[in-house]
């Protein structure tokens, strides 16, 4: 991820009113996470024998990997495929997908009852090829792994002139610098093989995902019930994408009071409805053929997930993101950014939690305060992190190229797709 | 159900065939001998007066929990309908015969031992192994606690000890594996059991024996022994004398839980194929179109 335009920190002070309400809220996510390690899960969480996966696995990993794969499409787009104008995309996305696969396994930890033992699967003596549990667990490693190597020329351009490191760190200072030298000429100059990697990396998982829940066939509610489950979970990640970027983009545009990039975001925009008609085709396809239509229109709870899941978080955002003018305004982007997001958080939840219909369920399993405020708490540190980072690091180029990046006229969307 | 079932059977078998073809389903090599020389133990439903004795045997021998093994004879539980939890490996459940409602039948619920247990197919780091002798056994060592066979088992049978904070186990009816290799082992419910309703042996034995039960007296049961080919086989298999729609046996899939993961799982990573494949695919792309981009690359740069 050499960055084919100048990317600068942003420079603005860190701590604002709104970081300090995510400082609380970070602070007592930590207070949260503290207290399930030292009093355990009963004490800590609303799981039980019967919903023994909750929020934390749902929402913090297996959302949290769909909503980093902004990381793995964006290079595919601009490296392997080359498409140049979203070159200015590429760092914001791997920025994300770095702290959301980091957040994934923070989340992850709170969760294990064996926290220290989340090395295992590493061990060869352990493997267990069998488990799609395992396969999702070795490729989330090795892109986080993947991802740390891309976001490294970030690092290595911030510091080449010298590194300070302050008071008595300084001493570490020639050190760290001769290894991010190295870095520089070993790891980055092989950095296509890693970006590749990447790629296939999160197809495997990011399908994998989808097919977690096929182990439990007779426990599944039959909305959600498919072996096509694998596909729907990679297309929605790869429709999700670009919707995270604009989301980001139009923030920061926000809160730093820079113009938002409209011309590249609604160059990218263009591309969501088209991938999120691909997924609903699929999905009808295959509700139609496993003949669930009858448990769509059932009227129970289940059912009505399903339909705010496909109406709100799918449909509508194809409306919307399909309108030329509505894709000129920042305000738009938003909203349509958002609802595809919130589609995949539904989805996600809707799979691991409303299709599944434990033997003995006394009570349906609802997160407790705590386990909610561990999942904000979460969000909101990675949120000050990026905050850190892109006020610290090049990882936005400048306002004016974003600006410019995507200026001249978008071809028509067939010419795009056959390449230029 | 059923048709649901089928469907999603032919939704299967397409996702599968385009997968990779060839790849055999996983555990076909574990079926050779379709499991009738592992142990196992018939329950006989007919023949439970629901007692309770099997509870409490089980907590002496195994019990993992402090209870008091007086308290477990009492009968007012079965109001409740219960569970095997990280308290009580087994617990005896009572219903009503919908024929005669003055009826009630007993059933106890524990591990089924499945011959291809979906817990072991899905745990993570192969904490939980099937014994070639039948039991399904659990390594706290190995664990992660990520509680992924809770949701594989068909059954709902493992319990997790959620109040320890750091030292938390998945708790599961043993076999009484650790005895295993006594002389005349029987299993500690099975020993203590006063009516019959429970006989170890070798499951291919037990077959025979149900279905000469179920000869002898075929007005007093059904003609299915549940187990025998319910998730491809379990170690432990019912008798009942009413339909398995009234008692709290699940209505599942007679083919292993885990056929279809396995399946995808051996499709996708045969021999590594398909993601090098892609990978290589991808490589070819990257550097085919760098050429051709590079020029308009520049000309992009110098517009900018
Ligand atoms: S009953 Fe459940 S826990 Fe027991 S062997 Fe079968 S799948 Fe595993
Ligand atoms: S909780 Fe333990 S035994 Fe169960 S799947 Fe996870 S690692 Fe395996």
């Amino acid at each position: 991820m050499i960055s084919k335009f100048e990317t600068v920190p942003i420079r603005t002070k860190f701590f604002t009113k709104g970081t300090s309400i995510l400082a609380v809220m970070a602070g007592l996510g930590i207070l949260g996470y503290v207290y399930r390690l030292f009093f355990g899960l009963e004490a800590a969480t609303n799981l039980s024998n019967a919903y023994p996966w909750g929020i934390w696995k749902t929402i913090n990993v297996v959302a949290g990997v769909a909503l980093a794969a902004a990381g793995f499409t964006t290079a595919a787009v601009a490296d392997i495929f080359h498409r140049e104008r979203y070159h200015v995309l590429v760092r914001p996305a791997i920025l994300t997908a770095m702290l959301g696969y980091t957040f994934a396994v923070i989340g992850l930890i709170a969760d294990l009852g064996r926290y220290y033992n989340i090395w295992h699967p590493i061990i060869p003596s352990m493997w267990q090829g069998d488990s799609v549990l395992f396969e999702v667990g070795m490729c989330v490693m090795m892109y986080l792994c993947v991802l740390y190597i891309e976001f490294l020329p970030t690092i290595v351009e911030h510091y080449r002139d010298g590194v300070r490191l302050p008071g008595l760190l300084s001493c570490l200072n020639s050190l760290v610098e001769s290894l991010l030298e190295v870095c520089e000429r070993y790891l980055i100059r092989f950095i296509s093989l890693f970006i590749i990697a990447g790629v296939v990396l999160s197809c495997l998982h990011q399908s994998s995902l989808g097919a977690l829940m096929l182990v439990a066939p007779t426990k599944m509610h039959p909305i959600w019930n498919t072996p096509m489950s694998p596909v729907l979970f990679l297309f929605s990640a790869i429709a999700v994408g670009f919707p995270i970027l604009i989301f980001e983009l139009i923030l920061i545009s926000r809160t730093f009071h820079r113009p938002p990039p409209i011309p590249l975001l609604s160059n990218v925009a263009r591309y969501v409805p088209v991938l999120l008609g691909v997924y609903l085709a699929v999905r009808i396809g295959d509700l139609t053929l496993r003949e669930v239509w009858p448990n769509v229109m059932e009227g129970t709870f289940a059912s009505f997930a399903f339909i705010f899941e496909i109406v709100v978080g799918v449909i509508l955002p194809i409306i919307l993101l399909s309108r030329d003018r509505l894709r000129q305004s920042a305000s738009w982007l938003l909203v349509g950014s958002v609802l595809v997001i919130l589609g995949v958080i539904v989805n996600r939840v809707n799979v691991f939690l409303v299709a599944y219909r434990p033997l003995y369920a006394v009570s349906p399993y609802f997160p407790s305060i705590i386990e909610i405020t561990v999942t904000v708490g979460l969000i909101s540190i990675m949120i000050l992190i990026y905050r850190f980072f892109i006020v610290r690091l090049p990882v936005l180029p400048r306002a004016s190229q974003l600006q410019s990046a995507s200026s001249e006229e978008p071809k028509p969307l067939a010419t795009q797709l056959k390449g230029e | 159900m059923r048709k649901d079932r089928r469907a999603f059977l032919k939704v299967s078998a397409v996702a599968a065939g385009t997968l990779a073809a060839g790849a055999a389903p996983a555990a076909d090599y574990r079926r050779v001998d379709n499991f009738l020389q592992t142990y196992g133990v018939l329950v006989d439903t007919v023949l439970c007066v629901g007692c309770r004795k099997c509870e409490q045997a089980c907590q002496v021998a195994n019990g993992p929990c402090d209870r008091d093994p007086e308290l477990l004879l009492d009968r007012s539980v079965f109001d409740t309908p219960r569970r095997p939890d990280e308290c009580a490996y087994t617990v005896v459940n009572r219903f009503a015969d919908p024929d005669s409602p003055n009826r009630s039948y007993w059933i106890k619920s524990q591990c089924m031992h499945c011959n291809e247990p979906a817990c072991v197919s899905a745990c993570i780091v192969g904490a939980l192994t099937k014994d070639h002798r039948g039991p399904v056994v659990y390594d706290t060592w190995e664990c992660i606690g990520c509680r992924y066979c809770f949701l594989a088992c068909p059954f709902d049978i493992p319990a997790y000890e959620y109040a320890n904070p750091l030292d938390p186990q998945v708790r599961k009816c043993t076999f009484c594996h650790d005895r295993f290799s006594d002389r005349g082992f029987r299993p500690a419910c099975v020993k203590v059991c006063p009516g019959g309703a429970l006989t170890f042996g070798a499951r291919g034995e037990l077959i025979d024996l149900a279905f000469i039960r179920i000869k002898q007296s075929p007005d007093r049961y059904i003609d299915r022994i549940y187990g025998q080919h319910e998730v491809g086989g379990t170690s432990w298999m019912y008798l009942t004398g009413t339909d398995f729609a009234n008692t709290s046996l699940p209505e599942v899939i007679d083919r292993p839980i885990s056929d279809l993961t396995e399946t995808i799982q051996h499709g996708v990573f045969k021999s590594f194929v398909p993601p090098i494949a892609l990978y290589g695919l991808l490589g070819l792309i990257m550097h085919s179109l760098k050429d051709t981009k590079r020029e308009a690359g520049k000309n992009h740069d110098k517009q900018v």
